[in-house]
């Protein structure tokens, strides 16, 4: 059942988040929430409302593109992860990301999972050995994998490869993971599988997942944030949002009255 | 969905139909006491098969409509607060059914004494359900406490009506029979106005979110 | 029933058409090599590969040094142009995606593979032979490696364009320097497509005559002096077929069929290793 959150601590956390795309598009509008730690914490809303902007800001994925401007603070570590001194590398093995569609590297599934251990400098094979192994096992997947170690990733299935990645993100133990619609390029057995990991992963790590799927987040999330045209409409916990929601546009989406 | 807000405006619609049913059936009970119509009676009596007919239906479609459209908020706790204010609605039914039962014996002998508070009582609790359906429809909280208000001068009146009962029988033990049987009509009529207090405490939730059963009333 | 017919008729015509078509390629290339093993079978034997020329007039020798001095100026072509050509489309590809100089480079390299072999001759005649004063294999190699360049630089750059930004994503989402990510992920997901693009370069130019002419020239003697004129293969075909001696024109047949076997196999070799990569 569920892991009792007895000292609800804070993750990480945004204030006055604003966010402009190259061309200055502002694409989030003061946002201020937080994640709290050994939770998931839910991201819905319409297509285009910000999700995935917001969540691309907790790893400073949108650095990879000219001229993208951000404003305001992200508190990771009690340290302002927005700031020029932060070193993204790092941040990024604390902060791991699961995309949409599968991907893995074109390498064996040990090659995988380890190269975010050799990118730390890890480099003695029984290290890395061990901790693959632990990181497969976390992820679901070492009894279907176990005896492949050295097979092409590509040959998985489209629900392994997720969970392969998910192993990798796993490997460099993150203080968060990042999903990023995990599941809406697989079929529903794989999904719930992957639901089922995500759930037992949020003992060790905290979890941030944007879904279109508004049933998914109400199946797993602790926390729920809804967002609409880049701003943060409301946010509370999951149970409250889908039975007593603050505020209409809130009870508007999630009813189905409107897209 | 265009078919789901479809489906629960039919649902309102059947719950109304059934609170329609059971305020004509207590509206009768009464009348079949007072105008010692047992004939009335017996209609009532076999017309509560509708009233349990509406429950059951009412009942299967709620779940149905869990099971499919997977109702969240507002759209939830109006398909749950219906399942339980239907289990009030049937209650209240049978209550009715009751009063016409002690009215049938009661016609068979002569008259103890006018009905006064009786009908009093009757009308009270006639007025909290209709007022009750009514703000369930228009989902007004403000007229649902209103209603929880009244609940405490029924009950004032179901004790006036037994101390009255009680002093009758002890000056005139041969009316004991009757005077019990009047008793219990007033205390199925005090059921009545309970029933339609749960009602409108269910409506509140349905509207506002907030659980007001079994705390102090305001 | 009519519309039937009509539309099986033009199945059948295009069918025997198409077929003919193919046959009748099919018909010159067997004719081709076939004409040319005919003609050079006499001279296809051990000596040529193991013997130098003989003095002019005297029949016997072989082709040794033409051999060695081929293999010799397009290995330096395929080393100084293979390089310049992958780093070159990583550029492209990678750094300079979607900016404007990446379309221009890109148009240039195009135009550029279409450009004579014999213009790219002069201009490496121009800047590496003039001013050394003589013919040399390294202006050979150099003339080759320009041709090189723009087919492996073009190759690499629409293989790399073509592997999935969000693989390049997921190894920075753990933490990883961009040039790591392309040579760790990005290069590993292209190799196949970036193998096959120097494969048929090789095979591009491993048949060029007009380039070496104003280069390399050719040679009589066994040399491996690339600082001076260097035999090379189709350069003397070329000698031999113009000259007044049969047993010269049997070598230039037998060197031409070797030639066109060897770009056959590794224009193959570049299909199987497609196939086998992508089955």
């Amino acid at each position: 059942m569920e892991v009792q959150i007895v000292e609800e601590k804070r993750e990480i956390e945004t204030r006055n988040l604003n966010f402009y795309y190259a061309g200055n598009v502002h694409a989030l509008k003061q946002i201020t929430m937080h994640a709290y730690k050994n939770a998931v914490t839910a991201l819905i809303g319409p297509s285009g409302c910000g999700k995935t902007t917001l969540l691309r800001c907790f790893n400073r994925m949108h650095d990879l593109y000219p001229r993208n401007r951000y404003e305001g603070e992200i508190i990771f570590q009690e340290k302002n992860i927005l700031s020029n001194g932060t070193d993204l590398i790092s941040l990024r093995s604390n902060i791991g990301m699961v995309f949409q569609k599968p991907t893995p590297f074109p390498m064996t599934i040990f090659d995988n999972i380890a190269y975010g251990l050799r990118l730390k400098g890890i480099r003695k094979r029984a290290d890395l050995s061990e901790r693959v192994e632990k990181a497969i096992k976390n992820a679901a997947l070492w009894d279907e994998v176990k005896d492949k170690l050295n097979m092409s990733a590509y040959e998985l299935s489209g629900g392994q490869q997720q969970r392969l990645v998910i192993a990798r993100a796993l490997a460099v133990e993150p203080e968060v993971l990042l999903f990023d619609e995990p599941t809406s390029a697989l079929d529903p057995i794989s999904t719930a599988k992957i639901e089922e990991l995500i759930i037992d992963l949020k003992s060790s790590v905290s979890i941030i997942i944007v879904t279109h799927n508004m049933q998914q987040a109400a199946r797993i999330s602790d926390w729920t944030g809804f967002m609409m045209l880049g701003e943060l409409i409301e946010f509370g916990k999951t149970d409250k949002i889908f039975t007593t929601p603050s505020e209409k546009l809130t009870e508007e989406y999630i009813t189905g009255r409107f897209g | 969905m265009a078919i789901f807000d479809e489906e629960l405006q039919s649902l309102k619609e059947k719950v109304l139909r059934m609170g329609l049913l059971v305020e004509a059936a207590i509206r009768d009970s009464i009348q079949s006491l007072i105008e010692r119509d047992s004939e009335l009676a017996k209609v009532v009596i076999k017309r509560d098969h509708q009233i349990n007919a509406l429950d059951v239906e009412i009942d299967e479609e709620c779940i149905r409509l869990i099971a499919i459209r997977q109702p969240k908020a507002g759209d939830l706790r109006f398909i749950t607060t219906t399942m339980k204010i239907t289990t009030d609605l049937e209650r209240m039914g049978d209550l009715a059914e009751d009063i016409c039962e002690r009215a049938i014996e009661l016609n068979e002998e002569p008259p103890l004494k006018p009905y006064i508070d009786i009908p009093r009582m009757a009308q009270i609790s006639q007025g909290m359900l209709i007022d009750v359906l009514d703000a369930f429809v228009k989902r007004d909280a403000t007229t649902a406490y209103d209603i929880i208000k009244r609940d405490d001068e029924v009950d004032h009146l179901t004790v006036q009506i037994f101390n009255e009962l009680l002093f009758m029988m002890i000056q005139d033990p041969r009316g004991v029979s009757r005077a019990v049987k009047i008793t219990y009509i007033a205390k199925y009529l005090e059921r009545i106005a309970d029933h339609a207090t749960n009602i409108a405490e269910m409506v509140v939730y349905m509207v506002e979110g907030r659980m007001i059963r079994h705390t102090e009333s305001q | 029933m009519n519309l039937e017919r009509k539309r099986k008729l033009e199945s059948l015509t295009a069918l025997v058409l198409s077929t003919l078509a193919a046959g009748f390629g099919l018909f010159w290339l067997i004719f081709i090599l076939g004409d040319v093993l005919i003609h050079g079978i006499g001279a296809l034997n051990i000596s040529l590969f193991l013997h130098d020329p003989t003095p002019a007039g005297v029949t016997g020798g072989g082709l040794r040094n033409a051999f060695v001095g081929q293999l010799l100026i397009t290995s330096c072509a395929t080393l100084i142009g293979v390089p310049i050509g992958v780093l070159g489309g990583t550029f492209l590809a990678e750094y300079a995606r979607g900016t404007a100089i990446s379309r221009v480079v890109s148009i240039l390299a195009d135009i550029m593979v279409s450009v004579p072999s014999i213009v790219i001759g002069t201009f490496a005649y121009a800047i590496l032979v003039r001013p050394v004063g003589h013919f040399n294999g390294w202006a050979g190699s150099v003339a080759l490696a320009i041709i090189m360049i723009p087919v492996v630089l073009r190759t690499t750059e629409d293989m790399l364009s073509l592997v999935p930004w969000t693989l390049r994503e997921a190894a920075f989402a753990l933490g990883a320097p961009y040039y790591k990510v392309i040579i760790q992920v990005v290069y590993r997901g292209a190799a196949t497509g970036i193998l096959t693009g120097i494969l048929l370069s090789i095979a591009r130019v491993a048949g060029e005559t007009a380039p070496l002419l104003f280069t390399s020239f050719n040679n009589a003697y066994f040399s491996l002096d690339m600082n001076r004129p260097i035999a090379s293969l189709t350069a003397s075909i070329f000698q031999y077929a113009m000259g007044p001696y049969d047993d010269w024109h049997a070598q230039a047949w037998a060197a031409s069929f070797i030639i066109t076997l060897f770009v056959l196999a590794i224009t193959i070799l570049g299909r199987l290793i497609i196939k086998w990569r992508y089955k």
